[in-house]
């Protein structure tokens, strides 16, 4: 099974850093993976989005055209992606910055406030990580267990002090209903 | 995959490079390779390697000429504009016969170009570049285990033929991250040359490390003597990989991210029951000509898919001497194609059985 | 007794030079210097190119042909390739202030411990006779017939002044070759600029005012007169920067 994952939204939304985790997730899982981010002046507050590819064979386009699952952390991301999404696929859509409904009928989309949960909860910056949280909870290529492992390698030694914080916001997005 | 770890692609060139005992990196800061020199000024210092910013790109190959010339592993790496900038000093590396790795990840051009992945500098790469008769041996890789393996194997090849490698990848390979099982760290114990200069100790007379030749037939001899060198490269060390070419009655050629793409492709166009296979050039100097004339025998087209306006294409058509026809899938300026777009292609070259 | 013999550190070469040029001087003191220190077999030379492009035919030492202008890029490789090596540059005017000036100004400024002999003759020798970036106001030459206006040509590069404004480098002086008092004087410095590299104190530059009378269109005499007359009131004499002296044009 190969599982292309297109996350996508404003610069410093924290899009890459969601990718990696994924991509940490499949090592973990020794699967085959990819990770390839846009690159650029665009990382700086324009858009970013950022392609992981999971599978069980060797990969061969590391870039996700038509996402089995898209993940929209803004509107010009679903607009610009919404029609790529395989049929019979799944779309994430962070319900605080993006006011309008998805209009396919033959995927499965999953709202969740993302960004307002973040703030609630007063760890602002972690939205993309409470997505996450929900797509392990969604997503049946995702296993929970490991995970402590897998936030532990993208924070890295030298933000160990994040590690808290993002399972925090893993287990909010876990968990919202 | 135990013992693999998540890297770039840039990242996999710099531990690679200096697993493979390279202590020597010069450089100057462009997009989209930057990762490769942060990687090396984080980690030379502390195994008592060399990196050095330098002002330019036409200083940096020049400090890389130096280090060479003394007979120790160095690199170099860029992108394209800062790849024109070198060709200068790549040319005085080739014409004195010294060994180095240059890293050029590529961007759309010409001129200033954009940051996006691209393929243009083919031409550039395989026909020399510079100025005067020469050329570079051209590793092309498509993956980030590939970055790993062919930045040790274009130091290997370097040296043992005394000439420049260049590891021509590209933003998309540089920027990605895979899986990677890293090279064993190889001995750095060194080897006196016996050309380089490291003072003669008043033992040996001095060593000259020099491209300058004003008699006319001493400089064609040692034209003739280098291709003779090259004539031995093309017919032992050009790579490539092969993909469902067995029954293949269609022949896609691409190397780096175009044959990733390519390979989705394949898969796609099997599914419908075309016979489709991939010849994926390693080397794209010594470029694979033996195996695409043998494929010319078997298939009924070609199918070249470049992120350029059609470079490789024209290697392709000399390899085959023009026999059979091949199709162009390119797009240029930073955009990738998609599988689609190659499947279309090979459509294409399918229908054609009456033209 | 021996009273007079060429250094160890030259060849046998024949150089090629013109009749009156200094280049043949500047050489046998950079041997002298190099003998004296007794660092023949490990010193590693950089020609450039310019009329001493085959300085690496004269010099005993291991030596490396840069391109253009690219000498101090060269020394900068080998140099922090082997640390121990002795590493001079033998750069002439056009090679050192024009096409060579980042990588000049960017080896100064990074001290880098290398010691660079440039030759100043105010002209393109091996071209021909154009102006050269040193070439005085009013001077004429092939690409200056009217002599060097500075409204349109600009002035001349003082490089030695110009580096000592720099806090890296170590030293920097100005000598010449055109009697015996300064060919005395030029030997010592010189010696210094190879003894500050041995004893690891860095970037050390000695410009070396020199003659070049086929392109002067002078004889041998009136090209080495001319040096007083024009060229050292332009380009007078002296050491600019010695750090370990407390002699800091630069200083702040």
């Amino acid at each position: 099974m190969t599982t292309g994952i297109l996350i996508a939204g404003f610069g410093g939304q924290g899009i890459l850093f969601a990718g990696k985790f994924l991509a940490n997730m499949g090592m973990l899982e020794g699967r085959h993976l990819s990770w390839l981010p846009s690159y650029g002046p665009e990382m700086r507050g324009g858009t970013a989005n950022c392609s992981v590819v999971l599978s069980d064979d060797p990969i061969g386009s590391p870039i996700v055209n038509h996402p089995d699952v898209l993940v929209a952390m803004n509107l010009p991301s679903l607009d610009k992606y919404e029609d790529e999404v395989v049929s019979g696929g799944t779309i994430f859509v962070d319900s605080s910055l993006i006011g309008r409904k998805v209009k396919r009928t033959d995927v499965r989309v999953i709202y969740i406030p993302a960004t307002q949960l973040a703030h609630e909860n007063g760890i602002a910056t972690l939205a993309n990580m409470i997505i996450v949280g929900k797509m392990m909870k969604e997503c049946d290529f995702l296993p929970y267990d490991g995970i402590e492992q897998a936030v532990r390698t993208v924070v890295s030694a030298k933000h160990a002090d994040l590690f808290d914080v993002n399972m925090k916001a893993i287990g909010i997005g876990y968990q919202y209903q | 995959m135990g013992n693999k770890v998540l890297m770039k692609g840039n990242e996999a060139i710099a531990e690679a490079a200096i697993r493979s005992g390279c202590r020597h990196y010069l450089g100057y800061p462009i997009t989209p390779q930057t990762e490769l020199a942060a990687y090396m000024a984080k980690r030379m210092p502390k195994i008592g390697g060399v990196f050095l910013q330098a002002e330019s790109e036409i200083a940096a190959i020049n400090m890389v000429y130096g280090v060479a010339a003394t007979g120790r592993r160095v690199m170099t790496s860029s992108s394209s504009p800062g790849i024109s900038l070198k060709q200068e000093g790549i040319s005085y590396i080739a014409g004195s016969d010294l060994p180095c790795l240059i890293v050029n990840v590529q961007r759309g051009g010409p001129g200033l170009g954009g940051i996006q992945p691209s393929q243009s500098d083919y031409f550039q790469a395989t026909k020399g570049g510079g100025h005067g008769d020469y050329h570079l041996i051209v590793v092309a890789p498509s993956s980030v285990q590939e970055m790993a393996q062919l930045t040790g194997l274009a130091f290997d090849l370097a040296e043992k033929y005394r000439m420049p490698a260049m590891l021509l990848a590209d933003g998309t390979v540089g920027q990605m991250m895979e899986p990677v099982e890293l090279p064993e760290e190889k001995d750095v114990e060194f080897t006196e040359k016996d050309w380089a200069v490291t003072g003669t100790k008043m033992q040996r007379p001095h060593h000259i490390v020099n491209s300058l030749y004003l008699v006319p037939d001493e400089l064609e001899r040692k034209n003739f003597e280098r291709f003779e060198r090259y004539r031995r490269i093309q017919e032992t060390e050009a790579r490539y990989e092969s993909f469902l070419m067995d029954d293949a009655e269609i022949c896609v050629v691409a190397f780096g991210i175009a044959a990733r793409v390519s390979k989705n492709a394949v898969l796609a166009a099997r599914a419908e029951g075309l016979k489709v296979g991939m010849i994926r050039p390693i080397t794209l100097w010594p470029f694979p000509s033996q195996a695409l004339k043998e494929a010319a025998d078997r298939v009924k087209g070609f199918v070249s898919v470049e992120l350029s306006m059609g470079q490789m294409i024209d290697d392709i058509k000399l390899a085959i001497s023009c026999r059979k026809p091949v199709e162009l899938v390119n797009r240029a300026g930073g955009m990738i194609m998609s599988p689609d777009e190659v499947l279309a292609g090979i459509r294409k070259m399918n229908g054609g059985d009456n033209q | 007794m021996i009273v007079f013999e060429k250094p160890k550190s030259l060849t046998d070469a024949e150089l090629h030079y013109c009749p009156g040029c200094t280049h043949g001087i500047i050489h046998r003191l950079v041997a002298e210097a190099i003998d004296t220190l007794g660092i023949e077999g490990r010193t590693i030379g950089i020609a450039p190119v310019g009329c001493a492009v085959m300085a690496y035919n004269y010099f005993a030492c291991d030596m490396v042909e840069a391109a253009h202008g690219r000498a101090p890029a060269v020394a900068t490789g080998i140099k922090r390739s082997l640390p121990e090596n002795i590493v001079f540059t033998y750069q002439g005017d056009g090679d050192l202030a024009s096409i060579g000036m980042a990588e000049t100004v960017h080896a100064a400024t990074r001290n880098e411990n290398i010691t660079v002999i440039f030759v100043n003759n105010a002209i393109y020798g091996m071209t021909g006779g154009q102006m050269a970036p040193t070439s005085l106001p009013g001077q004429i030459t092939q690409t200056s017939p009217y002599g060097r206006d500075v409204k349109t040509a600009g002035y001349p590069v003082k490089v030695a002044e110009l580096l000592s404004a720099l806090d890296g480098p170590e030293f920097i002086a100005r000598v010449a070759v055109n009697n015996v008092k300064n060919v005395k004087n030029a030997k010592k410095i010189i010696q210094k600029a190879f003894e500050n590299q041995i004893e690891g104190k860095g970037f050390s530059l000695v410009e070396v005012i020199s003659a070049c009378p086929t392109n002067w269109g002078m004889t041998p005499q009136n090209a080495l007169k001319w040096i007083d007359e024009k060229m050292i009131p332009y380009y007078p004499l002296g050491i600019f920067k010695d750090k370990s002296e407390g002699k800091e044009a630069g200083e702040r």
